[in-house]
């Protein structure tokens, strides 16, 4: 039971479901800004598959990201922590921001990036080694060999990730053994154990069933609280439950080239996006006419 | 009940810190390491060529290049003509694969398209075990219990074709009443055993990618099975299936120490199966550790055939076999 | 209400000749596979049952093998079995970890490099070189320099099954799901993390197991062996130098005695060779099936 000064163990509950009643109306009053990204276009080889993004995202917020499939959000989302840097031939044009920083710099090491910027992806990809191990891999590779704080890092990890109870006596089981929603939160638990900044979140809740999609969901309101946080789902009720603010993608068709190219459409507080949307095409999305 | 989360030290905002690192020194080692191990294996390929071809130089200078392939080997009186010992690597080689190609291709249609899985578990492992037996082994048992016992069959068959036609010049006699149990023959048939497991996984792949769609079809149409291989299996495999068997010839022609043992050492070129011969795994194998000078020039001379020999066979079939292959991946 | 056919329907099978060539077909490749399995044991029982008799622990162990004239039950093979064990382990100790990370280069390096694609080729090719070729090259290359060795004899052995291991491991490594590098890269590993701690790891069951197959292929080579140990008959406890023994030469130099006790040598030897081969043989199905789960 040892305790460090500046660090608490927490017991957190997952707080009760939200109601479908209105919020009343919020007021827009950001706070910092994480990312600030700017006429940001991003490329396969010669296929745009997004076209002149700018989108600034805020701290301690759930930023939602959705729209028809092929829109780019995905392919925007893996482009805030690099991931795109592993296809061969990715290429981002425009400008890119991290708390100041160029993130496309040459001098930036992408895999400090992503130790500061983590991905949860849509199909829980557990690795076939124990709970335990998978939660401290992060911790490992950091440097950090001190078992006892591996320990301490690990129960931390698991309760923020609300599987702590499920799991504490089975920590050396392998982690494939997990039910799909045990081993998303399982991911999740590894993505936090390297104390991020943001946690990026590819569609988290779409391979699940509905019950484990409504505790991810409670998951990502309790971590708003210190981690930001954007999401990409085709889900709009999702969207409307657990984000702050959203982007909404439509895809702009060339019929001459034949190609389908990503588009950010409209960008704001989630009430006002869902409730009076300015877009036409928004409308149209939410609404459901379309996508 | 939730008290507040605390995970460590609260991140600044503004300019982050330590996003700037170079690429680790150990990250750029491994990649390097990697890389070369790789190459390690492109340096021993050119090293065999050169160092080998190299040392048998001496051979075609004092032979020239029509005397490297004359039938004239003796090397006690500077001899030196291989041409019997292509000769007898050729001709067993296309007795194994004429004896495994049935053997083998039944076996894998066996596997695929006849027996359920639970039968096909010991199958395969009977494939198994017969692959890993070693060569020398299967050498020992043919010099000593083979080849005796062929002795008796060989000089009946013999006995009973000579004088007909083509089978008389195959199987018969040779030199008055003479067979010998270790001859061309018997060489072939060892070979054959022992190239069997590799041509059969092989057949099996490709037998595997024809579409199941097609198998079904053959079936609703209320063919047998037979017919249903015939029309089905056969025209989408069999592209595959002789490169399997050009794989397994490549093989055969490299078997050195099953062959030395049974095939009778005596450098002869002659259409009598049944007859001592020779090839040039086995007369390498034989013969090198009293060979020196141009004698041993020439072994490793021959060894050097050998090398380029395999590796044309070996891209031979390889090629045939990836032609199958995109062909089937085309139509799945 | 029923329907009644008027006609009888016929669902006998395929008459006649149909049914017959079925059936020809059918029994030919019974037929082919009686074929293979009746040579595979011949040898077997023929090994054991010649060989049982001359296999004692003093068989296995003495280590001195006297000359062909005597006996069987003079002195044993203990030195060819030391060596075969020695020189193969040697060839495994810088083949395997070698064709690990030529795999590796192949597999994880790979992508839009051609280099590798080349390499990969290659090894392929080399796959198909015989293994007296192998030996002839250490002859020239290193025996010609150095003289008759252990050693000599595991580069032989090494070179045989180096692209055995590329090809296996690479196979393992090209199965393990793409989903787990994500997963690491995410975490903020570098490619060579990566590679270390999640792909070889998950991969290494199936990696371990085709590298003891490709031991149990090299322990019981001859050729490579011929030229490069130059066959003596005691036991050579360096391995570095000077010449040395491994059962498989044994054979391969008892089988053409006419002596009863080098022919009992022989099916001894025969016998020790095919049980190290088998027991590395099922080692590797054990490994496999302990071990290959990457994914949910």
């Amino acid at each position: 039971m040892m305790e460090q000064p500046e660090q608490e163990i927490t017991t957190t509950r997952l707080p009760k479901l939200e109601t479908t009643a209105k919020a009343p109306a919020r007021q827009d009053t950001p706070a910092s800004m994480i990312f600030d990204v700017r006429n940001v276009s991003i490329y396969y080889g010669a296929f745009k598959a997004v076209t002149d993004v700018s989108l600034p995202i805020y701290e301690n917020e759930v930023t939602a990201l959705i729209g028809s499939s092929g829109s780019g959000k995905s392919t925007v989302l893996r482009s805030l922590n690099r991931m795109n840097d592993l296809v061969p031939g990715a290429r981002v044009d425009g400008e890119m921001y991290y708390r100041g920083t160029p993130l496309y710099d040459k001098a930036v090491s992408p895999a400090a990036v992503r130790r500061r910027i983590g991905m949860v992806f849509q199909k829980p990809n557990p690795f076939p080694k124990s709970i335990y191990d998978n939660v401290a891999y992060g911790p490992r590779i950091s440097g950090q060999r001190n078992k006892a704080k591996l320990d301490e890092i690990v129960e931390r990890s698991l309760r923020a990730a609300a599987l702590w109870d499920e799991v504490k006596n089975r920590l050396k089981q392998s982690g494939l053994a997990l039910s799909g929603g045990q081993a998303q939160r399982l991911c999740i638990a590894r993505t936090i154990a390297v104390e991020p900044d943001v946690v990026l979140m590819d569609e988290p809740a779409s391979a699940l069933d509905p019950i484990a999609t409504l505790a991810i969901e409670d998951l990502i309101r309790e971590l708003k609280r210190n981690y930001t946080i954007v999401i990409v789902t085709h889900n709009m009720q999702q969207a409307t439950r657990v984000s702050d603010r959203t982007a909404f993608f439509s895809v702009l068709t060339d019929s001459k080239n034949d190609t389908r190219t990503g588009v950010l459409v409209e960008y704001g507080l989630t009430q006002q996006i869902f409730e009076d949307p300015h877009d036409s095409r928004t409308q149209a999305y939410v609404t459901g006419r379309m996508g | 009940m939730s008290t507040t989360v605390k995970t460590g030290p609260a991140i600044p905002a503004g300019p982050v810190r330590g996003l700037s690192l170079r690429r680790p020194l150990g990250d750029r080692a491994f990649a390097l390491l990697a890389l070369a191990a790789g190459l390690v294996v492109l340096v021993i390929l050119v090293l065999i060529a050169v160092t080998m071809t190299q040392q048998s130089t001496s051979w075609f200078s004092s032979e020239g290049w029509s005397g490297v392939f004359s039938t004239d080997w003796d090397p006690a009186h500077g001899k030196l003509g291989a041409m019997a010992f292509v000769y007898g690597t050729v001709i067993t080689s296309i007795i194994a694969i004429a004896i495994s190609f049935p053997v083998s291709v039944g076996v894998a249609l066996l596997l695929t398209e006849v027996v359920p899985r639970r039968v096909a578990q010991p199958i395969v492992y009977v494939i198994d075990l017969l692959a890993v037996v070693p060569s020398v082994v299967w050498g020992l048992w043919g010099f000593l219990i083979l080849v005796p016992w062929l002795q008796t069959i060989y000089a009946h068959i013999a006995s009973a074709v000579n004088g007909i036609w083509i089978l008389g010049n195959l199987f018969g006699f040779l030199n008055g009443n003479y067979v010998s149990g270790a001859s061309f023959f018997t060489c072939g048939l060892i070979l054959a055993i022992m190239i069997t497991p590799i041509v059969t996984s092989l057949s099996r792949e490709v037998i595997a990618t024809v579409p199941a769609t097609d198998k079904e079809g053959a079936y609703a149409l209320g063919a047998t099975r037979w017919e249903m291989i015939r029309g089905s299996v056969w025209p989408h495999s069999q592209t595959g299936i002789v490169g399997a068997t050009l794989l397994g010839l490549g093989r055969a022609m490299g078997e050195t120490i099953a062959a030395a043992l049974v095939i009778g050492s005596s450098p002869t070129i002659t259409s009598h199966l049944f007859t001592p011969g020779y090839s040039m795994p086995s007369v390498i194998a034989n013969q090198f550790g009293e060979s020196s000078g141009v004698f041993r020039a020439a072994l490793i001379g021959m060894g050097v055939l050998l090398f380029l020999l395999t590796i044309i066979v070996n891209l031979v079939a390889r090629a045939v076999v990836e032609r199958n292959a995109r062909r089937m991946r085309g139509t799945a | 209400m029923a329907v009644t056919t008027q006609q009888s329907v016929d669902l006998r099978e395929p008459s006649g000749w149909r049914r017959a060539k079925n059936q020809i077909v059918t029994g030919g490749m019974w037929f082919a596979f009686l074929c293979m399995l009746v040579p595979l044991g011949f040898v077997l029982v023929t090994v054991i049952a010649k060989g049982a008799s001359t296999i004692s622990w003093q068989f296995l162990t003495n280590g001195t093998i006297p000359p062909n004239i005597l006996p069987a039950s003079i002195g044993g093979m203990g030195a060819a079995v030391v060596g075969t064990l020695v020189i193969t382990g040697l060839a495994s100790v810088i083949a395997i970890p070698l064709g690990i990370l030529g795999a590796i280069y192949i597999s994880e390096y790979g992508t839009n490099n051609p280099l590798a694609a080349f390499i990969s080729f290659l090894a392929d090719v080399m796959t198909g070189v015989p293994s007296i070729v192998m030996g002839l090259f250490i002859f020239t290359i290193w025996v010609l320099h150095y003289g008759y060795s252990g050693l000599a004899g595991a580069f032989a052995l090494a070179c045989l099954m180096l692209p055995i291991v590329i090809r296996s491991a690479y196979e393992m490594l090209r199965l393990v799901p793409n989903e787990l590098r994500e997963a690491s890269y995410a975490l903020g590993a570098t490619k060579s993390r990566v590679t270390l701690t999640v792909v070889l790891p998950a991969a290494i069951g199936g990696i371990v197991s085709g590298a003891l197959l490709a031991v149990a292929r090299a322990a019981g080579e001859t050729a490579p062996l011929l030229f490069t140990i130059l066959t003596v008959e005691s036991t050579n406890a360096n391995v570095f130098s000077g010449a040395n023994t491994a059962l498989s030469t044994q054979i391969f130099v008892n089988a053409t005695q006419p002596y009863v006790g080098a022919q009992d040598r022989a099916w001894g030897s025969a016998l020790t060779l095919i049980a190290i081969a088998f027991i590395l043989m099922i080692a590797a199905r054990l490994t496999t099936a302990r071990f290959t789960r990457y994914s949910r």
